[in-house]
């Protein structure tokens, strides 16, 4: 058997240690594969602000302070995401006891463990309530945000039905290893650290036999450590990855008022150039062999994108919040901004590649088109149709909601950006308006001449 | 004209120039706010209210262009540069400081973008302004009387609110009043858009189940309950819209939409 702190290092040692090193390997080589097709966006310069952006990240990510904008999937989502930070704790324990062959190794912290282990209890508890409400929200009650849409096919539903049940069991097999441990202790006599509030109350469901005792425990032991790593190199394929995402993606978002959109430089130049005939443009950037690099106006597909957009894109949790607030998609409009970032990260996968050897990311093979896309394989009408990005207010709804700082409105700025500036293809309407514009200096057909006639016979009471 | 009442000379940049002065303000009227015949009426009012606090300022006049705004959020990059930066060189040859407009799109694209393009000027909305006047108690409000118990409901600007975080000085300028403030179901940072920003205001609207000013006005008529009562804006894409919303559902008798500007006119008694 076992004795509590004695290292005995066996067989289970071995394989746990193998087991455990193939899993972080795997998950290292998969976010290898993340980061390098984050880099095939273009660069962005972020490194502004760090107090401020620390702060950010602080409030938005750690504190969850926009979830909080919905406060009963808030408090839901808080059980589960405090219950993930604790549980890690003990999670440093049975890897320290895996390879070790010790049992509960952080006993010798007494009263500290003993409230680490009951707190953990407690939130083990909540997670398996707030992962079954959750599941009933997706599945039974269907909230209209996480069951429709055209981008919820498939994949995305069982993506997030894989990730509540898997948090389920992952919590079970903590329980069961916990009352046979707490049983065991009892039947033997043994002295046992920790306090646990919730398997107490369930020990006596146990039977008493030793042995199969033992069973349970190294069983839900195994589960919940595998579970684990099983997970963790689950979520590289999954929006689960949030949980990892949340926090970069926090920290470099838009520290300037949500109406500043980017400025060109490129495009500005050019028109101090036509403006002033002795205006000297800068030379333009050489790649690392010399060669000017001729920059597309917009973006046509994801390289065209900065690696922070597509940074959103893996952090996306397809809650759907930027969606369900998304005026135009309220009216039954094609735009969904949801749509737009996961069209982004599906694009980008194409492109670049799949963090494992499943592709699940991919929602777009499963389930019938309802957006008709051209043959063009470009994220630009291979995934995302002009009629959609037409359909944006850019009111900035998205982008308030969005609980990890993603910017929808930027590529779908840049987006339209291209079908303008690239391809002229604007709605004819709004070339009438640029036209407008052009000649008028305004976007109707008045001329400028008349700009100021609003002035005529206009009166106040005099004061005297 | 009737004896009490005074015919204002709008004065312009160019005038102000000419005479070696320059305005304390700079008057950004906007091209909805000298084109638009709806409103003009708020611009004449927002200047009858500049005219009766005595503040020193001035206008552009023809000298005016469109800012940019609906050609950037159209993608048209290029021609909302040319826009600024011939906008641009006008603004700081009469080396302008401080920009007042009733125009939240205006206010947004000069305040926030035309830095990057060398044009940098403290940029106000009026609703800012106005609020502004009320604290320093040039404006009294003294017609806030007729508004004692009238319904009237703000209906945030996105390119005010959650473009530019503006949410409490439009209703404090309507709080003036002594009306009854009522919010819709959706408003400050969770507002709904009017369903003209993004240059929508100048396209027809994508196929879907119904516009979205139809879905604002049924939120703010809802909000407003039965009987009368105000829309108040204080954007002229989002007049228009909630004008169009409010005629769609046939309540133009009962329900008026106004911009902040003229309520405090009407208040003021300036627009008698």
């Amino acid at each position: 058997m076992y004795n509590e702190h004695s290292a005995v290092i066996g067989i289970q040692n071995i394989i746990f240690l193998l087991v455990a090193a193939a899993g972080i390997g795997l998950f290292v080589w998969q976010v290898r594969k993340i980061r390098k097709n984050v880099l095939l966006g273009r660069d962005l310069e972020l490194a502004d602000n760090p107090s401020e952006r620390l702060n950010k990240m602080l409030l938005v990510a750690f504190g969850q302070q926009k979830m909080f904008k919905r406060p009963l999937p808030a408090v839901l989502h808080l059980f589960v995401y405090v219950g993930f930070l604790v549980i890690n704790i003990e999670v440093l324990e049975i890897l320290i006891d895996g390879i070790f062959g010790t049992h509960r190794v952080l006993g010798f912290a007494g009263p500290l463990y003993n409230a680490l282990m009951a707190f953990n209890e407690i939130l083990a508890a909540l997670v398996i309530v707030a992962c079954a409400i959750f599941l009933w929200r997706r599945n039974v009650s269907k909230v209209p945000r996480l069951a429709n849409g055209v981008e919820m096919r498939a994949w995305p539903k069982m993506d997030a039905n894989v990730i509540l049940i898997t948090e389920i069991v992952l919590m079970l097999a903590l329980f069961a290893f916990n009352i046979s441990d707490l049983k065991l202790a009892q039947l033997t006599g043994r002295e046992m650290a920790g306090s646990f509030p919730v398997s107490g109350a369930f020990v006596n469901l146990f039977g008493s036999d030793p042995a199969t005792l033992h069973t349970i425990e190294r069983v839900g032991w195994w589960i919940h450590i595998l579970g684990i790593l099983a997970f963790m190199n689950y979520l590289p394929s999954s929006k689960h990855f949030h949980i990892i995402m949340a926090f970069p993606n926090v920290y470099f978002s838009k520290l300037l008022p949500k109406g500043k959109f980017t400025t060109n430089p490129a495009i500005t130049h050019e028109i101090k150039a036509m403006l002033d005939p002795s205006y000297q443009p800068p030379a333009p950037e050489t790649d690392a062999d010399g060669n000017p690099i001729v920059q597309r106006f917009g973006a046509k597909d994801v390289e065209d994108l900065t690696w922070k957009q597509l940074m959103d894109s893996y952090t996306c949790t397809e809650c759907g919040r930027c969606t369900s607030v998304c005026p135009a998609n309220i009216t039954g409009k094609l735009l969904s901004p949801r749509k737009i970032v996961m069209d982004t990260r599906d694009r980008m996968e194409e492109k670049g590649e799949h963090p494992a050897i499943f592709r699940p990311n991919h929602y777009k093979e499963m389930g019938v088109e309802r957006v008709t896309v051209t043959e063009e394989k470009t994220l630009l009408r291979g995934y995302v149709t002009p009629e959609e990005l037409w359909a944006c207010t850019t009111c900035n709804a998205c982008v308030e909601a969005c609980p990890v700082n993603i910017d929808q409105l930027s590529t779908i700025m840049d987006l339209r950006r291209f079908l303008v500036l690239e391809e002229s293809a604007a709605p004819a309407s709004l070339n009438a308006m640029f036209t407008n514009i052009e000649n008028n200096g305004a976007p109707w057909a008045f001329p400028a001449s008349d700009r100021f006639n609003w002035a005529d016979e206009l009166y106040v009471p005099s004061k005297n | 004209m009737e004896e009490n009442k005074r015919l204002v000379k709008v004065p312009t940049m160019a005038q102000m120039a000419a005479n070696g002065e320059e305005p304390e303000i700079l008057f950004w009227v906007g091209c909805a706010g000298a084109f638009d015949d709806r409103y003009k009426r708020v611009t004449r009012a927002f200047v009858q209210i500049l005219e009766h606090v005595g503040v020193k300022y001035a206008v552009l006049g023809t000298e005016e262009s469109c800012t940019g705004d609906p050609a950037k959020r159209a993608g048209n990059e290029f021609l909302f540069q040319m826009q600024a930066l011939t906008n641009i060189e006008v603004l700081n040859a009469y080396n302008v400081k401080k920009i007042v407009t009733a125009c939240p799109h205006c206010f947004n694209t000069i305040k926030n973008e035309y830095p990057d393009l060398g044009g940098n000027y403290e940029v106000i909305h009026h609703s800012t302004f106005l609020q502004q006047l009320i604290n320093e108690g040039k404006v009294h409000v003294q017609g806030g009387e007729a508004f004692k118990g009238k319904r009237i409901t703000y209906h945030d600007s996105c390119y005010l609110g959650r473009a530019n975080g503006i949410y409490e000085a439009p209703r404090d300028v309507l709080a003036a009043l002594d009306a009854d403030l009522v919010e819709m179901k959706r408003s400050r940072a969770n507002g709904l858009c009017c369903g003209a920003g993004g240059a929508q205001m100048f396209k027809e609207p994508e196929p879907g189940k119904k516009d979205i000013n139809i879905e604002r006005t049924e939120e703010a008529l809802a909000a407003l309950g039965t009987g009368n009562g105000v829309i108040a804006t204080a954007c002229p894409f989002c007049m228009v819209m909630m004008n169009d919303g409010v005629k769609n559902k046939e309540q133009e008798e009962n329900v008026k939409v106004f911009d902040i500007a003229e309520l405090i006119a009407q208040a003021e008694g300036l627009t008698k």
